[in-house]
């Protein structure tokens, strides 16, 4: 497609859609020119999702027009959008391509499903998808079954299929969200190439450090209209103030060094064969975040101490006594809760469900408790959530709203109510800010550091960002094995991301895949 | 942030959903209406029993069905249990000379024990639950027939060593299915009615209904939240074969003999239930009260078209029409997007 550069390839005007009482879009308006990167930015439930399944074609606008170069369009169904030029690549890398099929017949597939002719050869396959491949230079086993794929290279054949198909518009909605920053860093270099080659690139992320390495512009949604717009270079705080509506100082507790007597720890852990041993004590009051690479080994820890998996060698101890559970209803009874990653999968319930509502949720793992002779009383679930609504600031209409009808700052509240609803002593959190707001995430903070009266917390977040905000000491785990964040008292920041950064080239080249 | 999602208040509900919500209880008195308007014996009481009895059976295995979808399975074995409970009460009766309390015994166990090993397939061996209910459903199918040779049992009835059965159907046990309490209420109506009772009691007011129905929508949250969750499908499956094998026994002591075709619709016909039910309320999941209601409901429409002489192939016909109908109504026509 041909663009002179500043020419507009897409303009949204005025656009609007609802969704029952809800306004998800009141208005809003947003240009992206040939060989530009907008960041799209916005809180949860700012409309961003909403916009991005109205330029792809998955839902229509109630008012307003959308111009795509120069002409007005609607789109009926997703394929519409992609015929005319709008390519969306989705934060479920696991969609961006058929399980079963290799690299080849993904990187056909719309050749495949539908314009392609209707004999197919290996051949004439592998052919094609080298032509597809090289318009991004994806180097990839053309053999290779889509399902052993990372998630980073997933994603790179979702890219490489809409240049392939075309497309003069380029959505991107979190691409960044389970990539480590290496695999990020490719992306981006992808993602200047196609700028340069003319196509327009929408970008959908919270991570700011992302968006400060590529975004052209920024356009900040709040209440589902564009309330402010940042060009180059981006004032970040300023543009996370307008996605907020108000200031955030981002105040790092790290620093006091507790003195609490020791509650859990961890002697001679080796979480795979050959790991470097560790030992961690976690104190009585204490935030303690780990951080580092996907698939370095955090969840891992985390889970072996809820007893979902056996440590290669070393041994836990809590409350001075040895603790080693088998399960999840051992580690519930003696106070160890997790927060497992990806709350639907982990947490929630679908809404048809009884039990799917807030009061509900909360509720699940204390029923036992709650309710020894079987028998429920939903007054007790229904108290326990209104003063969770109340406390963490949860925005929802009553306790037996199901959380689907809840952004995923607020369902995350939710899931941190439910274990904060029984005394805890080891609360174990696994990125318990995934898909979670700035505003939220806040609340969030507030809630984990203002319930740290004699028990402790061990975070695993993939954020060094976030590690900073929410804990009293920051570790990083490298390689399966733990080491103190140099320097995290001075350098802030800066000195957190080095050290995981280090981590990073090196675990790249030899760390497990996923 | 979110400033829509907290100022709006909840939305009335509409007419659409008032109207889907209790549509099958509207249907069900429209039907009651008409078939009365068509045909006014078909409103006497002796004949509402009639029907009630004629879909106790269904509603019972309905139930079973309906508990192991709620842990998220599926118990394709309830129509060969109950058949197969029908042949070993026989048995039991006329050749071992058991009496009606031995015999009621024995079959109960019975069902819960092909019940346990459904769910050990499934939780032990790992055999996906349709797969696993399916293969007992054959081997029942045939071992039934295996200790009479493939005949029915009768009272005095050759056996295949050459023998005569020397034992009869106890009396007693014949109460079961054929008498009525004060001369109105045949008992299995007043069975399905306690098994309903004691079944919604469990899954909608206990916290092991709520577990059950947590490992139906997310068996990993369930056991992330400390739920065991192998237990509670085993016993998903104990609950529905126990509750199949009750629901074969009505029919062997309705019926009075060991009939090999006995309970040959009445996989499909539980099934049938348990997903009417899930248009009940528009509840969009098994739940008991629609399990029974959706029995009802579809024993009342063959019962009243049966009245205005409607030929009996005619039968599967109509329940494949109201299953279709329900199903719609539950999953498609006017369901709000989310």
């Amino acid at each position: 497609m041909p663009a002179s550069p500043n020419q507009i390839v897409v303009s949204v005007r005025a656009i609007e859609k609802s969704f029952g009482p809800t306004r998800a879009l009141a208005g809003a308006d947003l240009v992206v020119e040939a060989g530009e990167i907008v960041a799209l930015m916005g809180a949860n439930g700012a409309g961003k999702s909403t916009l991005v399944k109205i330029l792809s074609g998955s839902i229509s606008a109630d008012a307003g027009t959308i111009l795509l170069n120069g002409k007005i369009v609607s789109f009926a169904s997703p394929g519409e959008a992609q015929a005319a030029g709008i390519a969306t690549v989705h934060q479920a890398t696991d969609q961006a391509g058929a399980a079963g099929l290799t690299v080849a017949e993904n990187l056909t597939l719309n050749e495949l499903c539908g314009t392609g002719s209707f004999f197919v050869s290996p051949r004439s396959t592998r052919k094609r998808a080298k032509e597809i491949a090289a318009l991004i230079d994806l180097d990839l086993p053309l053999d290779r079954d889509f399902i052993d794929l990372r998630p980073a290279e997933r994603q790179l054949i979702a890219i490489a299929r809409a240049v392939a198909a075309k497309a003069s518009v380029l959505i991107l909605d979190e691409p960044t969200s389970s990539l480590s920053a290496t695999e990020a860093d490719r992306l981006f270099a992808v993602l200047r190439r196609l700028k340069e080659s003319g196509i327009a690139i929408l970008y959908i992320s919270h991570r700011t450090g992302d968006l400060a390495a590529i975004a052209d512009r920024a356009v900040v949604l709040r209440g589902g209209k564009v309330v402010a717009s940042f060009a180059r270079p981006i004032d970040f705080s300023a543009a996370i103030a307008a996605m907020i509506g108000r200031t955030l100082d981002a105040s790092a507790h790290a620093g006091t060094l507790s003195t609490a007597p020791i509650l859990a720890s961890i002697r001679k852990a080796r979480i795979i064969p050959g790991a470097r041993p560790f030992d961690l004590d976690l104190r009585s009051g204490e935030v303690v975040a780990i951080t580092g690479t996907l698939g370095s080994g955090k969840s891992r820890l985390l889970r072996a101490l809820f007893g979902l998996e056996t440590l290669v060698e070393g041994s836990f101890t809590l409350d001075g006594k040895p603790w080693l559970s088998n399960g999840p209803a051992r580690s519930i009874e003696n106070g160890v809760f997790m927060v497992a990653e990806d709350r639907w999968a982990s947490s929630l319930l679908p809404p048809e469900i009884p039990g799917a509502s807030i009061a509900g949720t909360i509720a699940l793992p204390h029923l036992p408790r709650w309710f020894p002779l079987g028998i429920l009383r939903e007054t007790r679930e229904r108290l326990v959530a209104s003063e969770a609504i109340g406390r963490l600031g949860i925005k929802a209409q009553s306790p037996d709203d199901t959380l689907d009808q809840l952004s995923g700052g607020n369902q995350q509240k939710v899931v941190l109510a439910r274990w904060q609803a029984a005394p805890c002593r080891l609360l174990l959190l696994d990125e318990p800010f995934q898909g979670v707001d700035v505003g939220a995430r806040a609340d969030l903070i507030a809630a984990i550091r203002n319930s740290q009266s004699g028990s402790a917390t061990l975070i695993a977040t993939s954020d060094t960002e976030e590690a900073l905000e929410v804990a009293d000491r920051i570790l990083v785990m490298r390689d399966h094995s733990l080491y103190e964040a140099d320097g995290s008292q001075e350098g802030g920041l800066a000195a957190v991301i080095g050290s995981v950064e280090s981590a990073e080239t090196r675990a790249d080249g030899t760390g497990p895949t996923s | 942030m979110t400033d829509h999602a907290a100022s709006s208040s909840k939305p009335a509900s509409t007419f659409a959903e008032t109207a889907r919500k209790y549509a099958l209880f509207v249907l069900l008195a429209l039907m009651l209406v008409g078939f009365w308007y068509a045909q006014p014996a078909f409103i006497n009481s002796a004949n509402l029993f009639s029907i009630l009895q004629a879909v106790s059976v269904v509603a019972i295995l309905g139930v079973g069905v309906s508990i192991t979808m709620s842990a998220g399975g599926f118990d394709l074995s309830v129509g060969s249990v109950a058949a197969s409970s029908v042949m070993a009460a026989s048995y039991a009766m006329v050749v071992l000379q058991m009496n009606a309390f031995e015999t009621l015994g024995l079959v109960l166990l019975m069902g819960a024990f092909i019940g346990l090993v459904n769910g050990l397939l499934i939780v032990r061996v790992g055999v996906p639950d349709l797969l696993a209910t399916l293969s007992t459903m054959f081997l029942l199918a045939g071992l039934q027939l295996i200790p009479t040779g493939g005949r029915s049992i009768t009272a005095g009835m050759m056996l295949p060593n050459g023998t005569t059965a020397t034992g009869a159907y106890d009396p007693a046990f014949l109460i079961l299915g054929r008498g009525r309490l004060f001369d109105t209420v045949p008992y299995p109506v007043i069975v399905m009615a306690v098994v309903a009772l004691l079944a919604w009691f469990l899954m909608e007011r206990t916290r092991w209904g709520r577990v059950f129905y947590a490992i139906g929508g997310n068996e990993t949250a369930a056991h992330l939240a400390g739920a065991p969750t192998k237990a509670y499908r085993l016993w998903a499956y104990v609950i529905s074969g126990t509750l199949a094998s009750l629901g074969g026994l009505i029919v062997a002591s309705r019926v009075g003999r060991g009939d090999v075709s006995a309970g040959n619709s009445l996989l499909l016909d539980a099934v049938a239930a348990a997903l009417i039910g899930f248009a009940v309320l528009d509840k969009r999941r098994p739940h008991v009260l629609g399990t029974v209601l959706g029995a009802i409901f579809v024993g009342v429409l063959l019962n009243g078209l049966t009245m205005l002489n409607a030929p009996y192939y005619t039968q599967d016909f109509v329940k494949g029409v109201v299953l279709v109908g329900a199903l719609a109504l539950t999953f498609g026509l006017g369901k709000k997007k989310r």
